[in-house]
């Protein structure tokens, strides 16, 4: 059976809402996707039957909060291929989980003259934690070039990956350009040299199956609310001895075995990185959200959005003025633009006056920005949901922005 | 509202081809501006006589609203007093960030009434007001030194 978008997008509530007047276009995906109903459902279920907290106590409600919660633990690990459930740490997104790894894993592991090596297309995210690691431990940042069309270099990342090199850090895929980076051989070639290597997922979760043990990478970082969950919880995966050699991070309870003033004794993983009472509701939206993609078959999904990508690409394209920024051979969900001669910024008011959302701007990753000369681009991201005829409307906008500027 | 409303020909006129680009020689008093959000960034140059603002220029890069509103400020303050200045930014603050429904009057702000539709994007409000919060940093920066010297 193929494809049924229009299914799909019944799932999703604000999918029906207007602004502008218009039928709501959403192509902000990559910054936060829309949720659908199962997801919603789940949440209010939860906190409306079983709320109680987790770990905590004997009675039925905390019985049933800690299955919930724990429940969604296991789907994150089938949904990743972890090993178990164990290697599920969930944090509150993507950002915290690199925050993690740098400061709890990386950070007692590098000194002086050592290095930490990423990629020029890093969000912010995957580049000032460990602009901090360097300045806490006089460890050095190397930086992987990317070509013109927003490919990463490998021959300079292999050059890069050096004697010194103690830890590499990469996007999976990129939130400003959509480049779906080597990784399976970028990791191979630090492994080589016993590095290991964290995987920013962020962007890749939502349009990508993701099997992190046949990736071999050691940490995998994602967010629930970029893959159709809510906002405020998210996944560190780590490879269950990285895990375990990983000091603890936030302290408080939970995260404990025993406390007394002669000393603690941490918990054992996952606990040991879970400190206070943790998002029991976000877990459980994101366990549905878990289901909710797996019963579409990821596989069809994926060749929906590859297709409909390529349209765009061809039809955006083929408005005058427009500059696509990032053309790697392999993409996904992103599709990034500079219209002559006008703004970013305006380019996304008078969209959004047609009811289309883009996100304009430097996408956090200036770096990026500063690769190509600009200090923006607009970006329409794409999702499950999106249509063609979404896509024509976004042409016609561009058609619009253009009839205003030039009068 | 119509997009066209915020996108006026005097806005449009002034970002393309922006009145006062570029810099003052040495000797000018200057400050930088910033939206960290959007990545726009402008220099405002100024060549103070007295309480008089005799010269004024502007470079940087942005969209066409703070583009244009940084051109329509020089135009607005070359030769006014430095208190009637800061007057006029008060006035124009107001505007661009009333609310939609508020009666506002413009009368007072002359061609800067052209970026009055900005209210109705609060998105852009800061796009509108950089240029202004820069101009006063510059202005500032003379009170220090005058205290300084």
């Amino acid at each position: 059976m193929s494809y049924d978008v229009e299914r799909v997008r019944k799932d999703f509530p604000i999918l029906e809402r207007r602004v502008a007047g218009k039928p709501l276009v959403y192509l902000d995906s990559a910054a936060s996707s829309q949720k659908p109903r199962a997801v919603l459902d789940a949440m209010q279920s939860y906190y409306t039957t079983s709320h109680a907290n987790v770990h905590r106590g004997v009675h039925t409600l905390s019985v049933e909060a800690t299955e919930a919660y724990e429940g969604a633990r296991a789907k994150l690990a089938r949904f990743i291929g972890a090993a178990s459930a164990r290697e599920i740490v969930f944090v509150r997104g993507t950002t915290e989980a690199i925050n993690l790894v740098a400061q709890a894993h990386v950070r007692p592991r590098v000194g002086p003259g050592d290095e930490i090596l990423i990629s020029h297309l890093e969000h912010h995210s995957n580049i000032v934690p460990w602009q901090m690691v360097c300045e806490q431990t006089g460890a050095k940042l190397a930086v992987a070039a990317i070509d013109e069309r927003g490919d990463i270099s490998l021959e300079d990342y292999a050059a890069k990956l050096g004697p010194r090199t103690r830890f590499v850090a990469l996007s999976h895929v990129s939130n400003a350009l959509g480049t779906i980076n080597p990784v399976e051989e970028m990791i191979r070639l630090a492994r080589e040299r016993g590095v290991s290597v964290l995987l920013d997922g962020a962007q890749a979760v939502p349009h990508l199956s993701v099997d992190v043990q046949a990736l071999g990478c050691d940490f995998y970082a994602f967010s629930g609310h970029k893959m159709y969950g809510p906002t405020g919880i998210g996944v560190l995966w780590g490879r269950l001895d990285r895990l375990e050699e990983t000091g603890p991070w936030q302290g408080g309870g939970e995260m404990i075995l025993s406390v007394s003033f002669d000393g603690t004794r941490y918990n054992k993983v996952p606990a040991k990185f879970e400190a206070g009472t943790p998002d029991i509701a976000g877990a459980v939206g994101l366990g549905a959200a878990v289901d909710y993609l797996r019963q579409l078959d990821l596989a069809q999904v994926a060749a929906y959005e590859n297709e409909l990508l390529a349209f765009a690409t061809e039809r955006v394209r083929e408005v005058p003025g427009v500059r696509l920024i990032g053309t790697a051979r392999h993409k996904a969900g992103v599709l990034s633009f500079v219209m002559e001669g006008i703004h970013p910024h305006d380019v996304g008011t008078i969209l959004d006056q047609e009811g289309i959302a883009v996100r304009a701007g430097h996408h956090c990753a200036q770096p990026v920005m500063q690769r190509y000369g600009i200090a923006a681009t607009t970006r329409a991201s794409f999702a499950i949901y999106n249509t063609r005829d979404e896509v024509e409307r976004l042409v016609e906008g561009l058609r619009r922005v253009r009839e205003i500027f030039e009068g | 509202m119509d997009v066209r409303e915020l996108y006026q020909e005097v806005i449009l006129d002034h970002s393309r081809r922006p009145r006062n680009f570029g810099t003052l020689g040495s000797g000018a008093r200057q400050a930088e501006g910033a939206n960290p959000l959007c990545g726009d960034q402008l220099t405002v140059y100024l060549q103070v006589e007295g309480d008089v603002i005799r010269d004024v220029r502007f470079e940087g890069s942005g969209c066409a609203i703070s583009t244009a509103s940084a051109s329509l400020m020089t135009e607005a303050v070359k030769g006014k007093k430095v208190a009637d200045t800061l007057e006029l930014f008060e006035q124009f603050h107001d505007v661009v960030t009333s609310a939609p429904a508020d009666d506002i009057t413009t009368a007072g702000i002359g061609k800067l009434a052209a970026l009055a539709g900005v209210r109705e994007f609060p998105m852009r409000v800061k796009c509108a007001s950089l240029a202004w919060h820069t101009l006063r940093a510059a202005l500032d920066d003379r009170s220090d030194r005058v205290s300084t010297e």
